[in-house]
């Protein structure tokens, strides 16, 4: 990025509205203007809640999405203009995997490279490598019918891969899926990153925008509310440590006039108020709550714990990522 | 690149076509003998002119079922493909745009409600419904008159939210209309009235241009006519499916 050399996507005032579902002849603005670059190898997150409008600014990049305004170059190419060419070279993974379930994982791959005009001989060696690549060997003759839903969404990214492309799109890739099937998919997204590919993907995941994010950026109702690699963000925005406190219900609005005393003396420390608990932000959470306990605060809970996305989130919008 | 699409549904269709044959053959084949064949014989043939009923019937039957199959594979079918298992959505995701996906599967739509068509004029034939070498004409027109629904049809479906849409109009829009155009009876037997308002229906003209052509009696000029208002309502359709494709594949 910082090279010289021009980004793969570069975005500038990027915007979309669409005709308000709730106000005949009204728009409704679900993305308000975003700056970003991405560039070669790069992974690149968005990150943000239910409707910041991620996938809005996905479809954008798929080229299926006239934005309504700004500019936007990807692969140095205008989508107005030369949307098939680049879409030649994009993968996508859609929010929602649509794969056709009468067919088999084999031929669903196949169909794909059809639709890129890739000669069948190709599309097959290489079939034959993403099953491998997504751990569905043995499934390759099942009918996608028969598929968990975690073996849905590795088929979808092989399927992604078939045109071999330069970016790779992945809105919300592990978003529905258990513990284990996610760790699966963060690993062969993993790999692929370090094979080169260029990653652009969507989450509301704080803990997959750590993983697999070199840089990204917080979004909320359309607009990017700041931008840096995770850690960056963290330290920009957070503490080093977070000491979560949570006290009886009925007794959390007197702890936390307490706990705001104890803390305001101590430097670099400040405290949120969430529903259930109070976050004490802190340079050194056991000192922190050293200090509380030696106020007469009696926690139901304590957990003294490093600083994530999701606090940095928190910081920025005054919102929780998930709710 | 529209050969792309129109290839995608052949796969799919090699998957499927045992269950599409019940619905798009067998079911018009099942109303040609029962009513045809069945019911047909209380019907004197001094009534009609001196033809049988199951030759004035069988080919208005085979213009009323393509009109039926463009409904299953053009509405149904499209709607389906942009909402249900959104085959649509991922083909836009490839170089091909709206245009190609539109045309592709026009196509196959084409290649679907000609090969029932076909299958339906050899039956019709063996059993002797049919009076005049014409015959052979009537595939071409039950494909025509199939179109003259298709093309419209494509371009409405792309814009259907609910599915349940879909069946209201199939009941109460193209089952009156079956009624209506002479597939069962001739337009004589309505009010003076209903009998001008089925002159504007696509369908009658598909009926008329088939039955004409199946009994010998086609004349070229009303041929053509039927053959121009069909090709109007198809060509239309291809018209506006272009802008509905693009505005609700790239919306
Ligand atoms: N086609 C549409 N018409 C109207 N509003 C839409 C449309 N698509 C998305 N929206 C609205 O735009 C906002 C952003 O949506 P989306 O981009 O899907 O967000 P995210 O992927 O971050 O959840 C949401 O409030 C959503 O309801
Ligand atoms: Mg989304």
């Amino acid at each position: 990025m910082d090279d010289g050399e021009t980004p793969l996507i570069d975005a500038k005032g990027l915007v979309k509205e669409y005709p308000a579902r709730d106000r005949p002849g009204g728009v409704f603005r679900a993305v308000a203007g975003l700056d970003f670059q991405v560039g070669r190898g790069e992974a690149f997150g968005f990150l943000g809640p239910n409707g910041a409008g991620k996938s809005s600014t996905m479809r954008m990049l798929g080229c299926v999405s006239p934005p309504t305004a700004g500019t936007l170059r990807i692969l140095g190419m205008d989508p107005a203009r030369d949307g098939r060419l680049i879409r030649a070279r994009l993968g996508v993974v859609p929010q929602e995997d649509a794969l056709d379930v009468e067919l088999t994982v084999r031929e669903n791959l196949l169909m794909y490279g059809n639709y890129f005009g890739i000669p069948r001989r190709v599309v097959k060696e290489r079939a034959a490598r993403l099953l491998e690549f997504a751990q569905l060997e043995e499934k390759a003759g099942d009918r996608v019918e028969a598929l968990s839903g975690g073996m849905r969404r590795r088929l979808t990214i092989a399927r992604s891969l078939v045109n071999e492309p330069d970016v790779l799109l992945l809105d919300e890739p592990t978003t529905g899926l258990d513990p284990q099937a996610r760790h699966v998919l963060w690993d062969r997204l993993f790999r692929l990153k370090q094979q080169g590919v260029t990653l652009l993907l969507t989450t509301h995941y704080m803990d997959e925008a750590e993983q697999l994010c070199d840089r990204l950026v917080v979004m909320d109702k359309g607009l990017i509310a700041d931008e840096g690699s995770p850690r960056e963000l963290i330290e920009r925005h957070s503490t080093r440590e977070v000491l979560e406190l949570r006290f009886r219900l009925d007794e959390q609005d007197q702890a936390t006039g307490k706990v705001r005393a104890v803390t305001g003396a101590r430097e670099g420390e400040r405290v949120e108020v969430l529903p259930d608990r109070l976050m004490v932000y802190t340079p050194d959470g056991e000192a922190a709550l050293a200090a509380v306990t030696a106020a007469g605060l009696a926690p139901v809970t304590a957990l003294v714990r490093r600083s994530t996305l999701e606090d940095v989130f928190l910081r920025l919008t005054g919102r929780s990522l998930t709710d | 690149m529209l050969l792309r699409e129109f290839s995608a549904w052949m796969l799919r269709y090699r998957r499927t076509w045992r269950s599409t044959i019940v619905v798009s053959v067998a079911n018009p084949l099942l109303f040609l003998l029962a009513i045809g064949a069945g019911l047909g014989r209380l019907v004197a043939p001094e009534a009609l002119d001196g033809m049988t009923y199951l030759e004035f019937f069988a080919p208005g039957m085979l213009a009323a079922a393509a009109m039926q199959n463009a409904y299953i594979e053009s509405a149904f079918r499209v709607n389906g493909a942009l909402r249900r298992d959104r085959s649509y959505v991922v083909a836009a995701a490839t170089p091909l745009e709206p245009r190609d996906i539109m045309a592709g599967h026009l196509l196959f739509i084409t290649f679907r409600i000609a090969s029932s068509a076909l299958a339906f004029a050899v039956v019709m034939v063996a059993f002797g419904a049919s009076r005049s070498p014409m015959v052979v004409l009537t595939v071409p027109a039950a494909l025509l008159t199939g179109l003259a629904f298709a093309t419209p049809l494509a371009a409405w479906a792309v814009t259907v939210e609910k599915f349940g849409t879909l069946n209201a109009v199939f009941r109460f829009v193209l089952m009156p209309m079956y009624l209506l155009s002479g597939t069962f009876f001739t337009l004589d037997s309505l009010p003076a009235w209903l009998h001008t308002a089925a002159y504007a229906l696509p369908l009658w003209h598909g009926v008329d241009l088939c039955r004409t052509l199946s009994l010998g009696t086609a004349t070229l000029a009303g041929s053509l006519v039927h053959v121009a208002y069909l090709g109007a309502f198809a060509a239309g359709g291809v018209a506006v499916a272009l802008v509905t494709y693009r505005r609700h594949l790239h919306y």
